[in-house]
């Protein structure tokens, strides 16, 4: 459920970008947590034992929950809907957002709940205070497809789709959107399982006219409601990814293409890798050139350095004609190695060994040490060190092998892990060690002599 | 749509609580604000589909409401006699002796009412359009012993009213009462007492104006007046666990006597009682009431320090030698004299002995004549009485301090969880929800309509049995039993260990005892002295902590009777100490 909550709070407007803020780091955010502490702050009064009652009953709740004792957060549940009578209009009005969010927690979980239980209990959510009629639709929704009735789900967001309240319903067109756009996800999985059907069709027969006509109908109507929310900021990775799906399905390649440039470079849309990842396929399956591949790759290059296609921007970078494109390839090498998940990636190390040789050979001994002069701190220590040597021969020798030649090329014969692997003394690798040796004999940056 | 039509509808929307409605081409209320569509189109539905029925409807739906705003004629006062009625009543429940009702609390009332110039006077302050008051004119109206007779005269006017509205057009027989509705309706401030308003403005010098907190200063001073078994302390506790009416006690009114309006001010209660607030109470309508001394506390009295200091070492589990002590130090301090502990509003500073708290002060000042509680002694006493006690296990066990804060330690713990869940899980809202006009009714009642339903359905969710049980109610919160591990019981055991022998009498192996106050707060801030928990011992802080538990009462003020107690027992170190910037000092008995 935490999963829904989350993605219901980043269509929201500049306000709620303030309190995401705040609790960006700690993993988990309780939104009407600060709110309600905020309340409590400001009561000048004497507060009433009403509301130490509810504040009290609020912290049982969550203690509860996070301890997934269902059945106390029920218990406790039962006295903190009183809230809803409360004398002070403001928690009053605050009060229909936190007990939705509690109850359908403890109603997702509860052993003794169920479908039925669940879709009573947003039905009268719902209808308490205006503001939050859509939120729990989508949330009521998204809880029928966790269980599998897509129908009614489907079902649910018409039904959400067409609520109107007057003035307040323009300030919530992005959940409206938000809406038109899962059920435009749902006729998109339709879709897709009619693809799969038809795959299966030989296009003579009978049944495949009626089929694709009828998965023409369907992506005609999905395309109208994912439209309208992918034009607005936001991270809207699933609907993006299909729309694109069905628009290259029926050749629309152009309209692809602006989509998923649009999704990638517009500035009011917050700064998502996966935009430029799709843009980068899509347009690797389009066999665009390679100069406009490497400037996506680029801007991924600025937001994840240690993104696995880092690997193959690299590659790119080497084939490409340009030097400062050769520069740059060994810096993102240098830079997927920075991240202690890529450690053990035996192509990096591979490349960059490779590619070290070719850099220096091609006598460009600056960039080398460019790189090197900010790590050589602390690469020795996270690479390199003896620990690592042993560990690395015992689990993978051929990445020993790629990282000996480089720890060779950067620190000089002396370096540990260096030492370690040309001591091994192995019936296969015996000839590749030898190898290493005499490369780095010709290539290290470390002059032996000074 | 028609905005014309649709202004006699004046009830608050649901959904924005405006009152801006709009007639749609069905006939339906909608809000022009926010479009919610209204239940009462439902009725419309319900009546047929014609467009014409709309407004019989309409007008059927307001007459019915009236009907239901409407009951007896009812003054505030006599609100507040019901609530006492009732309290009164669910004393006796408790084993109080009927006097207390029939005649002790039935007099106070009188006194009030008189005082008040609300009844049994010349000229009773009921406004001059209403002069014919029901105080007056129905002599059974105060008369406790009659209130069976009040009420049927009550449901007999009653009848009459229900006759009147069931005529369709509602002749109006009672000028005023019908009056005060239209008035009511467009005035929205209103109330279901005929007084209600009034009362709620009325400011005058002198007089003590009734609230619901002040019925249980009425219920305590005539327990007081009774020297029934019950302290402060348990009265409130009582009220906590529900034994004694107090929040939403209007519930149990008459049906016919309707509250709403300015009523909800005067009756609804968002409140548990507190102690120091409830006390200032007391004396306050004691000395309103003018009352003459209370009768005499002596030592057979359970409001005498020495019997309530025996019940509240039992209730901690401390040991009875311990009695002999205390006694000692009521003596020694002069707490135990009639003079000092019986009530006398009328003297010049009155003021009443907070039998409970002090009662429990002088058990801490005892335990600090024998722990000294400064973290260290208590310690060391306990490891010599476990060593003993190891050795003689056929003897009479001496008492271990270590093992009575362990067992108490968990036993409050587990108590004090309890208390703050079930105060968690209280349900304030009473099932007659209270308005404050008639255009918020639809509203509050839609909303208590949903809490009930909201509550229904996670009542299936929680286990059948409810895991707060109703306690039957006792003066004693704890429960000790001997052979129980977890709750052993330390009142057989000896303090040997701690006493020693001098001459013919015991003295206490200590010799140095700590003030709790060392310099009295002199200034006109009406306390003596304050409580920083981190000044003091932890040992300290535990006893502070589970006997203000025990009383629900502030920390601070427990400390404060400690302070006094010490002040009374050490007054001549006092005016020494005054130089001294160290309190420790060397005590015998």
């Amino acid at each position: 459920m935490s999963d829904f909550s989350e993605e219901l709070i980043r269509p929201k407007t500049e306000d709620d970008q303030e309190e995401s803020c705040l609790f960006s780091g700690t993993g988990m955010s309780f939104p009407w947590l600060q709110k309600h502490i905020g309340t409590v702050a400001t009561g000048g009064k004497k507060e009433k034992d009403f509301a130490q009652t509810t504040n009290a009953c609020l912290s049982f709740i969550q203690e509860a929950l996070l301890k997934h004792q269902w059945q106390q957060a029920a218990e406790f549940m039962h006295s903190y809907f009183q809230i809803l009578e409360d004398s002070d209009s403001h928690k009053r009005q605050a009060a229909p957002e936190i007990i939705w969010k509690l109850g359908s927690e403890i109603l997702f979980y509860h052993p003794k709940s169920n479908v039925e239980t669940f879709n009573t209990f947003a039905d009268r959510m719902k209808n308490i205070g205006v503001l939050n009629y859509l939120k729990i639709s989508l949330q009521h929704a998204l809880y029928l497809l966790h269980h599998g009735m897509l129908e009614d789900a489907n079902r649910n967001l018409s039904h959400a789709e067409t609520w109107r309240y007057g003035e307040k319903s323009s300030s919530q067109e992005v959940l409206i959107n938000l809406i038109q756009a899962y059920k435009g996800l749902l006729q998109y999985y339709t879709w897709s399982k009619k693809k799969m059907e038809l795959s299966t069709l030989d296009e003579d027969d009978y049944a495949y006219n009626t089929a694709s006509q009828n998965m023409l109908n369907h992506s005609w109507k999905t395309s109208v409601n994912l439209c309208a929310l992918i034009q607005t900021p936001g991270v809207w990775d699933p609907f993006v990814k299909s729309y694109v799906e069905m628009l290259e399905f029926y050749g629309d390649q152009d309209g692809a293409r602006e989509v998923l440039t649009n999704y990638a470079y517009d500035e009011k849309f917050p700064s998502n890798p996966n935009a430029h990842i799709y843009l980068y396929n899509f347009l690797k399956r389009e066999k665009a050139p390679r100069e406009k591949l490497i400037s996506v790759l680029k801007i991924l290059y600025q937001i994840v350095p240690s993104h696995k296609l880092m690997l193959e921007f690299h590659r790119l970078l080497r084939k490409s004609e340009k030097e400062d494109h050769h520069k740059l390839g060994l810096e993102v090498l240098f830079g997927v190695l920075d991240f202690a998940g890529c450690t053990k990636n035996i192509t990096a190390w591979k490349y960059l060994a490779k590619y070290l040789r070719q850099t220096l050979m091609g006598n460009h001994l600056a960039w080398v040490q460019e790189e090197w002069n900010s790590r050589k701190n602390w690469w020795p220590g996270f690479h390199f060190s003896s620990f690592w040597a042993k560990g690395d021969w015992k689990e993978d020798k051929a990445l020993a092998c790629e990282k000996a030649l480089v720890a060779g090329i950067l620190l000089g014969k002396g370096c540990r892990y260096f030492r370690f692997i040309s001591k091994q003394d192995d019936e296969v690798l015996r000839k590749k060690i030898k190898q290493i040796k005499k490369s780095v004999k010709k290539h290290s940056i470390v002059n032996p002599g000074l | 749509m028609d905005l014309e039509e649709a202004k006699e509808f004046k009830e608050r929307c649901t959904q924005c609580a405006a009152v801006s409605w709009g007639l749609t081409d069905e006939g339906k209320y909608y809000c022009t604000s926010c479009h919610n569509v209204t239940e009462r189109s439902k009725e419309v539905i319900n009546t047929g589909a014609i467009p014409n029925t709309k407004i019989q409807a309409i007008s059927r739906g307001l007459k019915r409401k009236r009907k239901l705003e409407k009951g007896w004629d009812w003054y505030v006062c006599e609100g507040f006699q019901q609530i006492l009625y009732q309290q009164a009543e669910a004393l006796k429940t408790l084993g109080v002796g009927p006097e207390l009702k029939n005649e002790v609390l039935h007099n106070f009332w009188k006194r009030y009412l008189q005082k008040s110039k609300q009844a049994y006077c010349k000229n009773p302050v009921y406004t001059s359009g209403r002069k014919a008051t029901v105080l007056e004119d129905n002599p059974s109206h105060s008369d406790w012993d009659s209130e069976p007779d009040l009420l049927s005269d009550f449901s007999c006017r009653s009848f009459v009213e229900s006759g009147t509205d069931s005529q369709p057009d509602g002749c109006p027989q009672k000028p005023f009462p019908i009056s005060k509705a239209s008035q009511s309706e467009t005035a929205s401030i209103c109330s279901g007492s005929l007084d209600g308003v009034e009362y709620s403005l009325r400011k005058e010098k002198g007089i003590v104006k009734m609230t619901v907190p002040r019925t249980l200063a009425f219920c305590y001073l005539s327990l007081l007046w009774q020297r029934e078994t019950i302290t402060l302390s348990d009265l409130l506790r009582f009220v906590e666990e529900g034994h004694i009416p107090y929040i939403n006690a209007f519930q149990h009114f008459p049906e016919e006597m309707k509250l709403y309006g300015r009523d909800k001010g005067i009756f609804a209660i968002e409140s548990w009682p507190a102690y120091e607030d409830i006390y200032k109470k007391i004396i306050e309508i004691a000395k309103f009431l003018d009352l003459p001394r209370f009768p005499d506390i002596t030592e057979d009295c359970y409001l005498h320090p020495n019997i309530l200091c025996m019940k509240y070492l039992m209730e901690v589990n401390l040991p009875d030698e311990m009695n002999d002590l205390t006694c000692q130090v009521v003596k020694m301090t002069g707490i135990g004299e009639v003079d000092f502990l019986t009530f006398d509003p009328i003297a010049k500073m009155a003021k009443t002995v907070k039998y409970d708290v002090q009662a429990v002060a002088v058990i801490v000042v005892v335990l600090k004549l024998l722990f000294l509680l400064d973290d260290n002694l208590e310690w060391t006493l306990s490891n010599i009485a476990e060593k003993y006690n190891e050795k003689n296990k056929e003897d009479k066990p001496w008492f271990d301090f270590r093992k009575w804060y362990q067992v108490m330690k968990r036993s409050v713990d587990e108590k004090k969880q309890k208390w703050e869940e079930a105060r968690a899980k209280y349900l304030w809202k009473s099932e007659k929800p209270l308005y404050h006009s008639s255009i918020d009714r639809a509203v509050v009642y839609k909303r208590r309509e949903m809490v009930v339903s909201l509550q229904k359905q996670f009542s299936t969710l929680v286990d059948s049995a409810p895991t707060v049980e109703k306690k039957s109610p006792s003066s004693f919160q704890f429960n000790w039993t001997e052979g129980d591990s977890a709750r052993t019981c330390f009142h057989g055991h000896g303090l040997q260990g701690i006493l020693k022998k001098k001459g013919q009498s015991m003295t206490t192996k200590n010799s140095l005892y700590w003030l709790s106050t060392q310099k009295f707060c002199r200034s006109y801030c009406k306390h003596v002295t304050t409580y920083e928990e981190s000044n003091f011992s932890l040992s300290y802080q535990f006893i502070i902590n589970l006997f203000s538990f025990l009383l629900r009462i502030k920390t601070s003020s427990l400390h404060e009777e400690v302070s006094l107690i010490e002040k009374r027992l050490f007054k001549t170190k006092y005016s020494k100490t005054k130089k001294k910037s160290r309190s420790r000092k060397g005590r015998k008995y």
